[in-house]
């Protein structure tokens, strides 16, 4: 969880620059937007997630839970350049088996940087 | 989103300027809101306006599911809030630590040495500049609030000329009916306008009938948050 606590900390220019940084390098790259929440969701609207073609990724949706579904979504975006609305349930058993207290829904709006 | 979109969002918080990105959650279309005014992919109509408005001033991002049933997210851009305060005294060091756990960057400005001394403000941004040079530099934008402590007029009255001339959302003054009215004539007499001098909340703070200094500041940042967060009217 020690990469989570930091990527926790990352502004989100920090996260925007090396976005545009990684593009600039030539890579792909896939920005994760969270755009509602219900419940207890760790992180608010509007934090966002960067993911490159490579599978590097920076910034947090959640504290953990569902960036590995995000990256993996965030491949088809980067191939297809057709964003997609993602819709998370966060379990309360899965929840509970990341050490998270949080049980709520989480929408997540995934896009290709151009 | 477009990479260009990044350095623009970079350039409007080097600059103070509160933006709203707002995206289109069917297609990723897009459009920039600054100002009032918006430029992009999708067309801004008075309801996305106004939504915008609303969510910067709660500082809150959200989706909108506009009456032409496109649903959009708005995504809020503002500047860091600021807090201002003229006089390291001794509310001064209630109103740091207080303001600061409400999410405020907080700046004590005192050109008197002893009073802003690291000791007294311990991990508080101090600085020893005269309030208007200090201010200056500073440019107080609209996410910053100007407090004055420090009763004199050499010091409050320099800081008083700056906060009426910049953007800045609530500007305090400390002290009495009969000190704010003494203050108000200096104020006439330096040719700011009624209107102008009206933004001055003075006595400072909502009335709570705070007497510690800690209260007082809890009056303050009260008000603060009410100018704050109230729509104008």
């Amino acid at each position: 969880m020690a990469a989570d606590a930091e990527s926790l900390m990352i502004s989100s220019e920090e996260v925007m620059r090396q976005a545009a940084s990684w593009k600039d390098a030539g890579k792909g790259v896939a920005i994760a937007t969270v755009v509602t929440t219900w419940g207890s969701s760790p992180r608010p609207v509007g934090s966002q997630l960067i993911v490159s073609d490579l599978q590097e990724m920076l910034g947090s949706v959640s504290g953990g839970c569902i960036e590995g579904a995000v990256v993996t979504e965030a491949q088809d975006v980067i191939s297809t350049g057709v964003p997609k609305l993602l819709d998370f349930s966060i379990a309360d058993d899965d929840a509970r088996a990341v050490g998270l207290a949080c049980g709520g829904k989480v929408e997540v709006f995934v896009e290709r940087l151009t | 989103m477009d990479r260009a979109l990044i350095d623009t969002l970079a350039a409007a918080k080097a600059d103070h300027q509160p933006v709203v990105v707002v995206t289109d959650l069917a297609d990723g279309g897009k459009s920039l809101i600054e100002n009032g005014v918006g430029i992009g992919e999708i067309a801004i109509d008075e309801e996305i306006l106004a939504a915008s408005a609303e969510a910067l001033r709660n500082d809150k991002s959200r989706t909108l599911d506009a009456a032409d049933g496109r649903r959009l997210f708005l995504h809020v851009f503002n500047p860091p809030l600021r807090l201002f305060v003229i006089g390291a005294v001794h509310i001064a060091q209630s109103l740091a630590p207080i303001s600061a756990l409400m999410g405020y960057d907080v700046t004590v400005i005192d050109p008197r040495t002893s009073f802003a001394t690291a000791d007294r403000f311990p991990g508080v941004k101090l600085t020893h500049e005269w309030p208007d040079e200090a201010l200056t530099d500073l440019k107080p934008d609209a996410r910053s609030a100007i407090v004055t402590l420090t009763h004199d007029p050499k010091l409050d009255d320099p800081a008083l000329h700056s906060a009426l001339n910049s953007e800045c959302f609530y500007i305090g003054c400390l002290g009495s009916q009969r000190t704010h009215a003494l203050r108000v004539k200096r104020l006439q007499q330096a040719e700011f306008s009624n209107v102008q001098i009206d933004r001055i909340h003075g006595p400072v703070g909502l009335n709570i009938g705070a007497k510690s200094p800690p209260e007082i500041a809890i009056s303050i940042m009260a008000e603060i948050t009410s100018r704050l967060r109230r729509s104008a009217g």
